[in-house]
C-alpha cells in the first residue's frame, strides 16, 4: 500500500546545503524584523517563521469534512511523530480572496483547499519528483490533474478532495401529490420547466424551479444547447447562439414565474447564493444545484419529504453537466516540501480518500475507488440513491464540460455571466444589452489581465 | 433641568395627554420592540437546530417534533396529530412514509398500521434548545485560544490608542506651532478613509513590514484612530491654559504636565475613548480576516467565520458563536453604561 | 463639567492599581526632562505628536498615497513593482459615458449605479438619521422615568458589528424571516422584501439607522442639556408655545452639535458597507450597490482583479469626501467663534 512507511525515522533533509543557507538568510530576516518591532513589543511577537516539519493546511469547510480530516491527520501524526501538521480552518472568502493575495507575496500555507484551481496553478508545488509513487498518481488521480498544472506541464499539484456534478432534486412527493409524473431522464429543460411549473400551481407552492445564483451553475444548461466558451486561440470566445438560447429561456422563466426569483435577485456582483433553503422547505418543486447538496439535504430534510437526484435535464445537443470540486494542493513556497509531499502520499491514499469520501458523502476523483466503489456513511436511502444518481451521471459529460473546469478564464467568464444575467432577472438590462455587457466584460478582464 | 424639560412638551397638569405625551409614549414602546427585538430573535434562532432555523413559517422559540418510543420498534418516531377518514382526531406516531401516504400506529396500541394522507396530519412539537449548537464549536474550536487573542488584541490596541491619542491631542490642544492646523486637518481627512478602499495598499506595507500572520498587524493599524484624537483635543481644549502655565512656573516638564495634569482632567473623555477603543477593536472582522490566517491567532471574529463555506453556511454554529461573542460586549455595556452616556456628553463632541 | 467627580470617593483600589503606572510615567520623566532641554517647548509638541503621526503615516496616509500610484497602473498583480503604468486609462475608462444621466450608457456602467446609489443613499439616510435622532434626543431629554435605561436601549446597536447588524435583520427580513411570520398571523402572503428594489433601499437605510442612531442621539441629548434653563424660563413667562420655544430657543443653540452630527452621518453614509453588504449584498440586481462594495469588488474580491479601477474609484470617493470636510472646517470655524463650552 502506498505510503504504509514504517514508523518515520527523522531522516536528515535532502538538499541540504541549498536549504541549509536559505534558512540562514530566512533567519537574518526574522531577526531584523524582529529587533525592528522590538520598540513596539518585547517578546510578543508571534514568529511567522515555519518550524521543522510544520505542515499548515488551509482548509475551508461546507459541512463535516474538517473535523473528518482532523481525524486523518491525527492518526498520520501519531505514525510520523517528526511532522506536525496544522489545519488552519478559513471561511471560503478567505481560499478566495485572501490566498491569491498570499500566494502573490509568495506566502501562504503548505498545502490548501482551493477552487480556483488554474488560475493560481503557477503557485503549486511540482509533486511529481517527491511523491513515493507518481504513477500512482497519475493512474488514479490523472482525470483532474491538468484542472490544476499550468498548461502544457506534466505537473502533479495535488488532487480532488472532491468532485462535484451540477444536476437537479425533485421534491417527489410534491410531484405525487399533483399526480404529475417525473420527467424522464431524456427530458428537457422545457419539460421540467411544464412540469414543475404544474406542481407548484396544483400544490400551491410558491416556486417551481430554482437555480443557484452561480456562472457554474449555468454553463450546464448552456453546454448542453451548444454553447462553448472556449475560442480557437484558448481565449474566451464571445456567446454563442447556445448560451444565448438557453440564458435567454432563463430569464423567461424567471419574468413568467417558473423559475424563482429570490436568488438570482439576492445580491449584486458575481457573489454565489444557493437556492437550498427552499428546497428544504418544500416550498420548491424542482431545485437545480448539484451533489454537494446530498449531505446537506439528508441532514436538514429527513423525513419531510421524498425528494430524488435527477441528473440534468437535456437541452438541444445533450444532456451534459458541470464537474467541479475541490482540490487540496501543494504550494510552491513551502519551507518543508519532503513533509508536505509525505502528507500528500497520506492523504491520497485509497483507504484515506475511502474513509473520507464515505463519512462526508462526497464524491471521490480516485479512479480506483470509484471502480470499485463506495459505502457511503449514511442511513438515509434517499441520500444513497442520490449520490449513486451523480455517480452514474458523470459518465455522460460533455466534452466542453470537461474542459471548463480546467480553462484558466472559467471563473472570469462565470463572474460575468452571474452578474448580467442577474441585472437580466431583475429587469434592469434587456436581453441583449445583458448579452454585450458579458462579452465586453469578458474582453476587459482579458485586456486588464494583460495576457 | 427636568423643569425645562417638562415645559418643552409639558403634560397639561395631568388633565389629559398633550400630543408629545402620545408621541413619546409611541416612540419609546416601539422603540422597546424595534430596539430589542431583533437581538431576542437572534439569541432565540441560535438555539434551533440547521433544519428548524430554514423553516417557514418560523417560530420565536425553538420547537421539534416529538419523537416517541413505540413497543416493538428500535427507534424512537415523530408523533402526528391526525384527523382520521370518519373526522375524529388521533395522535398516532409515524412508522414510514411512502410518498404521500403515511403508515403511523398509536403508541399505545401499536399492533395495527394505519395509513393516513399526509395532508391530514400535523407533527406534534416540543420546545427543545439546540445547545448542541453552542457545545459542540466548543469541541472543535479553539474557543479560549481565540477569546485570549481577541482580548489580548482588544486591550493592547485600546492602551496604546490611549497614550498615543492623548499625546497627539494634548500636542494639538496646548502648544502653537507651525503647520498644528495642518496636522489637525490631515487627521481628519483620514476619518473618511474607509479600510476597505486603502486595503490592497495597506495590505502590503502589513506584509512588507513581516506583520503579516501576527496579532501586531492587526493592533497597529488601528490604533492611531482620528475620532479619538478629535474627541480628546476637543475636551483638552476647554481646560485652561492657565493650569498648564502654573505648572511650568512650578518648573514641571512637559511630561509632568501631561500625564500630572492634562490626563487626570481629560479622564471623563479618556473613557468614552476606552470603551469605544474595546467595542471597535472587539467587532473588528475584515482586517483580521485577512491578516491571521494562522489558527492559533485567531480572534472570536475571524474564528466564527469558519463556518462559511463554498457551498453551504452553517448558520446554527455562526448565530450560536455570535451570541457567545457579544456577551463580553453587552456586559461591558451594563457595566459601564453610565460612563459611555454621560462620557459622550462630557466630552461636547463638536 | 466632572473634572472632580472621580476625587469624590476618595483612595480607592483603582488608585493602588495605579501605582506602577505613576513609577513608569515617573521614570520616563528625567530623559525626557533632558529632550525638553535640547528641543525646547516647540520639539517637546513634536515628540508629542510624534507616535500617533507615525503609525498614522505608515497605517493610514502611506497606503492612501500608494492607493495614487495604483490608479496610475495596470494588470491584476498585486505589488506596485510588478504593475505597469497606464497613465489616466483608468480614470479615462470610469468616466467613459456617453450620457452621465444613464448608467447604461457607460463602460464601467457598475460604478455610475454605485454612484447613483449612494447619492440617494446619503440624501435619504442623512435627512431621516437626522430627523430621528433629534426625536429621539427631544424624548430623552423630557422628565421621564428610568431615563437611563431608555437612553441604553437606543444606545445598544451601536456596540454591534456591522455583521452582526446585517445578519440579524436579512434574519427578520428575508422571506422565511420573523418579520413575514408576524404578518403572516394576519394573513398576508410571505414577501420577499429584500428581493424588491424599492423595499431592499429602503431596508438599507432603516437598518444603518437603527445600527448608528443611538451614538449621534447622545451627542444632541448633550446639546439640549446644556442649554440654560433660564431662557425657557424667560420664554414660559412670555407664554410662548412650545413649537415656536423649539424654533427659536432650541434648535438654534443646538445648531454646533446637529452640525457636528450632519457633518459625521454624512463621512459615514458615504462610505456605508459593510451592513448592507451582508444584508442585502448589493442586490435585486445592482439596487443596493454603494461605491464602497463596488470598489471592494472590483479591487480585492473577484478573479482577476483590477486594483487600478478600485484604486482610481476610490481616489473620486476621497474628492468628494475632502470636499466635505472642508465644508466641515467652514461650519467648524463658524461655530468656534461661539467658544468653547463652560
Amino acid at each position: 500500500m502506498i505510503g504504509a512507511a514504517p514508523a518515520f525515522v527523522p531522516v536528515p533533509r535532502l538538499g541540504a546545503g541549498g536549504e541549509g543557507s536559505s534558512k540562514v538568510e530566512e533567519e537574518k530576516k526574522m531577526n531584523k524584523i524582529n529587533t525592528m518591532l522590538a520598540a513596539f513589543a518585547v517578546g510578543l511577537l508571534s514568529s511567522t517563521a515555519a518550524f521543522a516539519g510544520e505542515v499548515r493546511i488551509m482548509w475551508y469547510s461546507d459541512g463535516v469534512e474538517g473535523e473528518v480530516l482532523q481525524d486523518l491527520l491525527g492518526r498520520f501524526m501519531k505514525d510520523n511523530p517528526g511532522i506536525n501538521v496544522i489545519l488552519d480552518n478559513v471561511s471560503y472568502s478567505v481560499v478566495r480572496e485572501q490566498l491569491p493575495v498570499q500566494l502573490e507575496a509568495g506566502a501562504g500555507p503548505d498545502i490548501a483547499r482551493v477552487t480556483n484551481l488554474k488560475a493560481l496553478s503557477p503557485h503549486w508545488l511540482d509533486l511529481r519528483p517527491l511523491v513515493a509513487d507518481a504513477a500512482y498518481w497519475d493512474e488514479n488521480f490523472g482525470g483532474q490533474a491538468d484542472w490544476m498544472r499550468p498548461d502544457g506541464s506534466n505537473q502533479i499539484s495535488g488532487f480532488m478532495t472532491q468532485i462535484t456534478l451540477a444536476g437537479g432534486f425533485a421534491n417527489k412527493t410534491l410531484f405525487e401529490q399533483a399526480g404529475v409524473a417525473i420527467p424522464s431522464k431524456e427530458a428537457t429543460w422545457d419539460d421540467w420547466a411544464k412540469a414543475a411549473k404544474q406542481v407548484a400551481e396544483s400544490q400551491q407552492v410558491p416556486f417551481a424551479m430554482a437555480l443557484d445564483r452561480s456562472g457554474h451553475r449555468l454553463t450546464g444548461p448552456n453546454v448542453s444547447y451548444g454553447a462553448n466558451y472556449i475560442g480557437a486561440d484558448g481565449k474566451p470566445a464571445p456567446l454563442d447562439d447556445g448560451a444565448k438560447a438557453f440564458i435567454g429561456k432563463f430569464v423567461g422563466w424567471v419574468a413568467d414565474g417558473t423559475m424563482s426569483k429570490d436568488v438570482w435577485v439576492s445580491a449584486a456582483g458575481s457573489t454565489y447564493r444557493a437556492g437550498a433553503d427552499d428546497f428544504i422547505n418544500g416550498q420548491l418543486a424542482y431545485y437545480y444545484s448539484g451533489s454537494w447538496q446530498v449531505p446537506n439535504f439528508s441532514t436538514k430534510i429527513g423525513s419531510n419529504f421524498d425528494w430524488v437526484a435527477t441528473a440534468s435535464p437535456c437541452g438541444t445537443v445533450n444532456c451534459t453537466g458541470m464537474p467541479g470540486g475541490a482540490g487540496l494542493v501543494a504550494i510552491k513556497y513551502t519551507k518543508n516540501p519532503q513533509e508536505v509531499a509525505k502528507v500528500m502520499d497520506y492523504l491520497a491514499r485509497e483507504d484515506v480518500v475511502k474513509e473520507f469520501s464515505e463519512r462526508t458523502l462526497f464524491l471521490p476523483a480516485h479512479k480506483g475507488l470509484v471502480a470499485k466503489g463506495l459505502e457511503f456513511k449514511t442511513d438515509d436511502a434517499q441520500a444513497k440513491a442520490a449520490l449513486n444518481t451523480f455517480v452514474a451521471a458523470t459518465a455522460g459529460l460533455s466534452d466542453v464540460a470537461q474542459k471548463l473546469p480546467g480553462w484558466f478564464w472559467s471563473d472570469a467568464y462565470y463572474g460575468a455571466l452571474v452578474t448580467r444575467v442577474s441585472q437580466a432577472a431583475a429587469g434592469e438590462l434587456t436581453l441583449e444589452e445583458a448579452f454585450s455587457r458579458i462579452d465586453a466584460d469578458v474582453a476587459a478582464k482579458v485586456k486588464d489581465s494583460g495576457l | 433641568m427636568s423643569r425645562v424639560a417638562a415645559f418643552v412638551f409639558r403634560r397639561k397638569g395631568g388633565k389629559g395627554w398633550h400630543w408629545t405625551d402620545i408621541v413619546t409614549w409611541v416612540w419609546l414602546v416601539g422603540g422597546l420592540f424595534i430596539m430589542f427585538g431583533p437581538a431576542v430573535w437572534l439569541v432565540g434562532s441560535s438555539l434551533k437546530t440547521p433544519a428548524a432555523l430554514a423553516e417557514f413559517p418560523p417560530t420565536i422559540l425553538p420547537y421539534v417534533t416529538q419523537k416517541v418510543s413505540v413497543e416493538g420498534f428500535d427507534k424512537p418516531f415523530d408523533l402526528y396529530e391526525v384527523t382520521l377518514d370518519d373526522g375524529s382526531k388521533a395522535t398516532l406516531a409515524e412508522v414510514r412514509r411512502i410518498g404521500i401516504v403515511s403508515q403511523m400506529v398509536d403508541p399505545k396500541a401499536p399492533g395495527e398500521i394505519i395509513k393516513v394522507n399526509i395532508a391530514q396530519r400535523t407533527p406534534v412539537r416540543e420546545m427543545s434548545f439546540a445547545t448542541e449548537n453552542y457545545t459542540e464549536p466548543f469541541t472543535h474550536f479553539d474557543f479560549f485560544r481565540y477569546l485570549w487573542n481577541s482580548v489580548f488584541v482588544t486591550v493592547v490596541a485600546t492602551l496604546i490608542t490611549l497614550v498615543v491619542n492623548s499625546m497627539a491631542a494634548f500636542a494639538l490642544s496646548k502648544y502653537e506651532f507651525r503647520g498644528r492646523t495642518a496636522a489637525m486637518l490631515v487627521i481628519l481627512a483620514t476619518l473618511m478613509v474607509p479600510l476597505s478602499v486603502i486595503m490592497v495598499p495597506l495590505y502590503s506595507i502589513v506584509s512588507a513590514l513581516g506583520l503579516f500572520n501576527s496579532l501586531w498587524g492587526v493592533i497597529l493599524p488601528t490604533v492611531a484612530t482620528p475620532t479619538g484624537v478629535f474627541i480628546l483635543r476637543q475636551y483638552m481644549l476647554t481646560i485652561p491654559d492657565e493650569l498648564v502655565d502654573a505648572a511650568r512656573m512650578d518648573k514641571a516638564s512637559e511630561w509632568q504636565i501631561y500625564w500630572r495634569i492634562i490626563l487626570p482632567l481629560t479622564a471623563p473623555a479618556l473613557a468614552v475613548l476606552a470603551i469605544f477603543s474595546v467595542v471597535w477593536r472587539w467587532n473588528d472582522f475584515l482586517w483580521p480576516l485577512i491578516v491571521l490566517s494562522r489558527k492559533e491567532l485567531y480572534t472570536l471574529q475571524v474564528g466564527l467565520s469558519i463556518y462559511s463555506g463554498e457551498l453551504n453556511v452553517q448558520w446554527h454554529f455562526i448565530l450560536a458563536m455570535t451570541v457567545v461573542t457579544m456577551i463580553p460586549v453587552v456586559l461591558v455595556f451594563i457595566f459601564l453604561q453610565r460612563f459611555i452616556t454621560t462620557g459622550i456628553a462630557g466630552t461636547g463632541l463638536k | 463639567m466632572t473634572i472632580d467627580g472621580s476625587g469624590k470617593t476618595g483612595p480607592r483600589v483603582g488608585e493602588i492599581a495605579m501605582a506602577p503606572v505613576r513609577f513608569a510615567m515617573g521614570l520616563v520623566d528625567a530623559p525626557l526632562r533632558k529632550l525638553q532641554k535640547v528641543a525646547g517647548l516647540g520639539g517637546m509638541a513634536t515628540f508629542f505628536l510624534l507616535p500617533n503621526m507615525l503609525i498614522f503615516g505608515i497605517f493610514v496616509l502611506l497606503p492612501f498615497f500608494i492607493n495614487f500610484a495604483y490608479s496610475m497602473t495596470g494588470g491584476s498583480a498585486l505589488f506596485l513593482s510588478d504593475r505597469s503604468f497606464v497613465g489616466v486609462d483608468q480614470y479615462a475608462r470610469l468616466f467613459d459615458c456617453s450620457n452621465y444621466l444613464d448608467p447604461n450608457s457607460c463602460a464601467e456602467d457598475t460604478f455610475w449605479t454605485a454612484v447613483g446609489n449612494t447619492g440617494w443613499f446619503v440624501v435619504l439616510q442623512v435627512t431621516l438619521m437626522i430627523a430621528f435622532s433629534l426625536v429621539t434626543a427631544l424624548i430623552l431629554n423630557r422628565d421621564l422615568k428610568a431615563r437611563s435605561f431608555w437612553r441604553a436601549m437606543f444606545f445598544f446597536p451601536v456596540l454591534l458589528s456591522p455583521v452582526v447588524v446585517g445578519l440579524i435583520w436579512k434574519w427578520i427580513l428575508q422571506r422565511q424571516g420573523l418579520l413575514n411570520f408576524g404578518l403572516y398571523g394576519f394573513g398576508f402572503d410571505p414577501y420577499a422584501w429584500l428581493n424588491d428594489r424599492t423595499w431592499s433601499f429602503a431596508a438599507a437605510v432603516a437598518v444603518s439607522i437603527w445600527a448608528h442612531m443611538g451614538f449621534y442621539t447622545l451627542i444632541l441629548l448633550a446639546g439640549l442639556q446644556a442649554i440654560p434653563k433660564d431662557l425657557y424660563e424667560a420664554a414660559e413667562m412670555d407664554g410662548t408655545r412650545s413649537m415656536r420655544v423649539f424654533m427659536r430657543i432650541t434648535l438654534p443653540l443646538l445648531m454646533p452639535n446637529l452640525l457636528v452630527v450632519i457633518v459625521l452621518v454624512l463621512i459615514r453614509a458615504v462610505q456605508i458597507f459593510d451592513e448592507v453588504y451582508v444584508l442585502t449584498g448589493g442586490g435585486p440586481g445592482t439596487s443596493t450597490l454603494f461605491l464602497t462594495q463596488y470598489i471592494y469588488e472590483t479591487g480585492f474580491a473577484t478573479q482577476l482583479r483590477n486594483p487600478g479601477l478600485a484604486a482610481a474609484a476610490s481616489i473620486l470617493m476621497g474628492v468628494v469626501l475632502v470636499v466635505l470636510t472642508l465644508v466641515q472646517l467652514g461650519l467648524g470655524r463658524s461655530s468656534d467663534k461661539n467658544g468653547g463650552r463652560k
